[in-house]
């Protein structure tokens, strides 16, 4: 009997024990599903004309017009560890007409190429943890006519213990595979696309790219983030429709190097001025080994009308060294190992200015809770080489 | 010393004396810094200025925006 006494007595201090030993349940943890944090719809009107497109060498319509809508949908959860899990999924839809593209076949009336639709899915996924360290990757696709990418990229992010800054690393890759569909006059049949069959050669593209950037709490009204990126892209980097005319009125197609390094810097500030202006200012330097150098400076003012409506004019500045490979209509010899027509390479400068308007209500847009902000947003874009732009955007949001 | 290296010099003096400026900002503090416009990076109804500028532009990149793939670049 005594025996069975001090039996019962040892397992119930070992069960006493066993207990001491397990951790203390603190509370914090709630079991939460998958929830729908916000969904956002955000559509664009885009309408640009001018006299350098570099379908015809350089010379003719640069008309396009542009209408793109983009749905993104983010989900979130929290796991065992506390842990939060973002998922960001987008599909999007762009549909082109281009003047210019017509011209790639000038004999047709309204060639294919006239227009083009855009599909591009994409999903990405974050992880941060209650120390501020975030993990993510994400998958993207882009599909036209004449070009597909694949795209995948890798994401790590730490906050400073203190909060105040944070480090984030991000990697990208996109691998490409573009059709060339050369002008019909340069057509033959060994880079195909001769015919009604229209079975295009084809040429990759590879782009490898990393980001560096750093953000600071400076004081309760003002932040800064500096980034750095460096792209490298190898591969067919030209179009294969772009005309290029030498000075003896011979044609030839866009010929540019089979590699291009990037090397992007920039500077974020955002200041809180008083209660109902905040001043967000944007600075770029850009170089890369095509001797491309660009400087980009912009500022955007929020006007707080009101708790709940915004008013934001933008203004931005840009400044471009062109490539040595460009050269204008018929300004390319022969001996030139290089050359384009293409007017986007070259030197110019452009302004872009507008406003926008944001609508965020307390009790949601037109009284329906669910609609939780509405941003409208115009901007006209001038290049000093004629270039005229106008684009329309509207953000509407959900939560 | 070129002008070009005078000039990057000046941004990374301006850029480290506003870094050495930093305070400690509580919590109860940051209701100017989560405001929504103060967001450090583009907006949503921004992403099609982006794609155009990319295209419209050489310079690309340092901006959080798609830095190369998916062409669209008529």
């Amino acid at each position: 009997m005594k025996k069975i006494n001090l039996a019962i007595l040892a397992m119930f201090a070992g069960i006493l024990y066993a207990n001491a030993q397990a951790p203390a349940d603190t509370g914090t943890y709630k079991n939460r599903k998958l929830q729908l944090e916000e969904v956002n719809i955000v559509s664009s009107y885009y309408h640009q004309d001018g006299d350098h497109a570099a379908v015809t060498g350089g010379i003719g319509s640069q008309r396009l017009t542009d209408l793109s809508n983009s749905i993104q949908v983010t989900l979130s959860k929290y796991d065992v560890h506390d842990r939060k899990h973002t998922w960001n999924l987008e599909l999007g839809i762009d549909h082109y007409t281009s003047a210019s593209s017509d011209n790639i076949d000038p004999k047709t009336i309204s060639s294919a190429s006239s227009a083009d639709t855009r599909f591009y899915p994409s999903v990405s996924w974050e992880m941060e943890n209650k120390n501020g360290r975030t993990l993510g990757a994400g998958v993207s696709f882009s599909h036209e006519f004449d070009y597909q990418s694949v795209g995948a990229n890798l994401l790590f992010a730490q906050k400073t213990r203190n909060k105040m800054g944070e480090f984030s690393l991000k990697l990208q890759t996109y691998q490409d595979n573009l059709k060339l569909v050369y002008p019909i006059e340069l057509r033959t049949n060994s880079n195909g696309g001769s015919g009604e069959g229209e079975d295009y050669a084809t040429a990759g593209r590879k782009t490898y790219s990393g980001t560096v950037s750093w953000s600071q709490i400076v004081n309760s009204r003002f932040q800064l983030m500096l980034l750095m990126d460096v792209i490298y892209q190898s591969g067919y980097l030209g179009l294969p429709f772009h005309r290029v005319y030498f000075n003896d009125n011979s044609v030839h197609v866009e010929k540019l190097p089979d590699s291009r390094l990037k090397i992007p810097l920039g500077i974020r500030a955002n200041y809180f001025l008083g209660d109902k202006i905040v001043l967000r200012g944007y600075y770029r330097y850009y170089h890369d080994n095509w001797q491309i150098n660009a400087h980009t400076v912009s500022l955007e003012t929020s006007v707080k009308l009101s708790p709940f409506y915004s008013l934001t004019p933008f203004y931005r500045y840009n400044h471009q060294q062109g490539t040595k490979y460009f050269a204008a209509y018929q300004a390319h010899s022969s001996a030139d190992e290089y050359y384009t027509s293409n007017y986007d390479l070259s030197t110019f400068d452009s302004h872009f200015f507008g406003a926008g308007i944001r609508i965020i209500p307390p009790h949601g847009v037109f009284g329906m809770q669910h609609f939780n902000m509405l941003e409208l947003r115009y901007g006209h874009y001038n290049q000093s080489n004629g270039l005229q732009a106008n684009s329309i955007s509207l953000n509407l949001k959900f939560k | 010393m070129t002008k070009h290296t005078r000039k990057m010099l000046l941004l990374g003096g301006i850029t480290l004396t506003l870094l050495a400026s930093c305070t400690v900002v509580k919590e109860y503090q940051k209701n100017r810094l989560n405001d929504g416009e103060m967001t450090l990076g583009n907006r949503k109804v921004e992403k099609t200025e982006l794609s155009f500028e990319s295209y419209r532009e050489g310079a690309s990149g340092a901006n959080g925006a798609k830095s190369g793939g998916g062409c669209g670049c008529n």
